[in-house]
């Protein structure tokens, strides 16, 4: 599967000049991606003064290990990453509920107007985030026919995030192309709808659900725009959100220790589940159209 | 739902009047229960959607058309929202650094992806770990990713980029605070934090290109970049297509750089549409709660995309195959 043949290889010129551009890109991955990162974990345990005098030096007088500690208790990072967490997590379970319960709706159950609500579905696609900003602020500010406002609220953050017709479309595709012959020998066997889902859907759909929940997961922790507007409470703000607003009052040493805090998690958590981020098959397919 | 369970109960029909009476009716009992459930597993999608989809980009239009200050009744005031935005002398501004900031980002950003999928996809061995490395970028919070960045390109002793420029007797640069710099030099910020979820989706596409074609080449006489120019290219075109209209989208609603970066400044130089509409609904320098040009903007740039993106598909309809 790759356009270098095993003749290719036996080339000394093409043996040669591939593995220089594969070095060559390695080099640059390293430096441009991974660098910057590195970067960040030597200055958060770098003194300001060290970072401003020379900023790519290696510790001229030792690392500080204490600058982690100070940015962790004065800046108070545990509540801000309590709340980074707390609307992760309900923008997972309100994106992965919506996903698959519309994907069953309407791929295993089939309503009579299916076709309309998909339609419905994915034309959201086609419009542009800009369009809903404020509008999506205003109804969030009054609920339509309730009038309750969420503003300022953890829901109000984390909601709006399963309106994602690209869940929707991934959640369908991977049900349509479950094998009718097991959905029907257990419709035979007497499970209901509920039952169906839950123990015979479901429990099938353990690899797209993955990939779900990480890009979820992963969208939450990364979103700034919606909770900048939704939650004008510092106290309730997440850390990515509350890191600008503190950085022109913070010592650097501390503010890049606070950064470090606030990218390791997702970093660990793309290490930890890489193999759903880098292979997403589901996803390929979406894209295709 | 209906006809599977009818045609599972089928075998019981035959077996005689009585028996199919019970039929019917616990078949009808199983039919309500059954689109009961539809609509229990539909209601999710409909209200989440509903709320935070389908109502906000109603309610746009109508917004569009009215004055609201959210304490009294909103009023109609027919195209003065538009008239508002479109006498704005600040609108040409934000049209030109956004369509500015696109064109770079289109130059730039674009084939960078595109190269790196074809370097990783020739290799035998450790695809991952590059995949790995192309896509930490995208992990990082962009506001962490822009505030780590801001440090790179301080115009002070303590700008990483320009020590490290000195080392070789150029700069200072003023990246953020000359008008010259500061779309450039968002644009490599933007594009260091999205590329690597782009290679992603090229090197899914690379591996289903079939084998025989590039044996086939081959086979013709084809070397590596002969293969890669007539075969791996042409097989990514519909990709390429959709990856394109998709970034021209995306750097259009550019907003975080300049929101973060220098907010809109020096004096407009990097002040996007996207910035402008958030500075009429939630601004601070302008006092916000203007949502009616706000939702106006928003609009005409949500159908001038919509159009962007209909006569780019006519367009390259023919180029897919």
């Amino acid at each position: 599967m790759s356009f270098v043949s095993s003749l290719d290889r036996r080339r000394t010129s093409v043996r040669w000049g591939l593995r220089g551009v594969q070095a060559a890109m390695l080099l640059a991955l390293v430096v441009v991606c991974l660098g910057p990162l590195l970067w960040l974990a030597k200055s958060a345990v770098t003194p300001t003064q060290d970072t401003l005098r020379s900023p790519i030096s290696l510790w001229p007088n030792g690392p500080d290990l204490s600058i982690v500690t100070q940015a962790w208790t004065e800046l108070g990072l545990s509540a801000y990453l309590v709340n980074t967490v707390v609307i992760a997590a309900g923008s997972w379970a309100v994106q992965v509920l919506v996903a698959t319960t519309a994907g069953y709706a309407l791929s295993v159950l089939r309503p009579r107007f299916g076709r309309i609500i998909y339609a419905a579905v994915l034309a959201t696609m086609f419009v542009p985030i800009v369009l809903l900003l404020v509008p999506l602020y205003l109804t969030v500010l009054s609920l339509p026919v309730v009038h309750w406002s969420l503003v300022g609220t953890y829901a109000g953050a984390f909601l709006p995030a399963g309106a994602s017709a690209f869940n929707v479309v991934i959640m369908k595709r991977f049900f349509d192309s479950l094998p009718r012959e097991i959905l029907d020998a257990a419709r035979i066997d007497g499970a209901g709808p509920y039952r169906l889902f839950w123990s015979v859907v479901l429990p099938m759909s353990r690899p797209v659900l993955g990939v779900v929940s990480v890009f979820a997961v992963l969208a939450a922790w990364k979103d700034f725009i919606w909770p900048l507007i939704v939650l004008p409470d510092p106290a309730k703000q997440p850390i990515a959100v509350r890191l600008p607003s503190i950085a022109p009052t913070t010592d650097l040493s501390v503010l890049l220790a606070a950064m470090a805090i606030s990218a390791a998690l997702p970093i660990l958590f793309f290490l930890l589940f890489q193999r759903l981020f880098l292979h997403s098959e589901g996803l390929e397919g979406a894209v295709k159209g | 739902m209906a006809v599977d369970i009818s045609r599972v109960s089928g075998p019981a029909l035959v077996r005689g009047p009585a028996r199919r009476r019970t039929s019917f009716v616990s078949g009808l009992a199983r039919w309500w229960r059954g689109s009961a459930a539809t609509v229990v597993f539909l209601l999710p999608m409909l209200l989440v959607f509903g709320l935070f989809s389908w109502w906000p980009i109603a309610r746009t239009v109508v917004m569009s058309l009215q004055e609201t200050n959210l304490v009294g009744p909103a009023a109609w005031v027919g195209l003065d929202n538009f008239r508002t935005v479109l006498s704005d002398p600040l609108l040409p501004v934000a049209l030109r650094n956004t369509a500015v900031f696109a064109a770079i980002a289109f130059v730039f950003g674009y084939p960078i992806p595109l190269v790196m999928a074809v370097v990783f996809s020739s290799l035998r061995k450790l695809r991952g770990l590059y995949a790995c490395l192309a896509y930490l970028p995208v992990v990082v919070p962009p506001a962490v990713a822009v505030l780590l960045w801001k440090t790179f390109y301080d115009a002070g002793s303590g700008g990483v980029f320009n020590t490290v420029l000195g080392w070789v007797g150029l700069g200072p640069v003023p990246w953020l605070e000359s008008a010259d710099w500061v779309l450039p030099s968002l644009v490599m910020e933007a594009t260091w934090a999205a590329a690597g979820g782009t290679v992603i989706i090229y090197l899914a596409a690379l591996t289903t290109v079939p084998q025989e074609l590039y044996d086939a080449a081959s086979a013709d006489g084809a070397g590596v970049l002969g293969k890669v120019w007539h075969v791996t290219l042409p097989h990514l075109r519909p990709v390429l297509l959709i990856t394109l209209i998709l970034q021209i989208i995306g750097t259009a609603q550019v907003f975080l750089e300049p929101y973060l970066f220098t907010g809109g400044g020096p004096s407009h130089a990097s002040l996007t549409l996207l910035l402008l509409i958030y500075e009429y609904a939630f601004g601070s320098t302008t006092g916000g709660g203007d949502y009616g040009p706000a939702t106006a903007l928003s609009l005409m740039m949500a159908v001038g995309l919509a159009l962007l993106s209909w006569i780019y598909f006519r367009l390259t309809r023919g180029w897919s195959d």
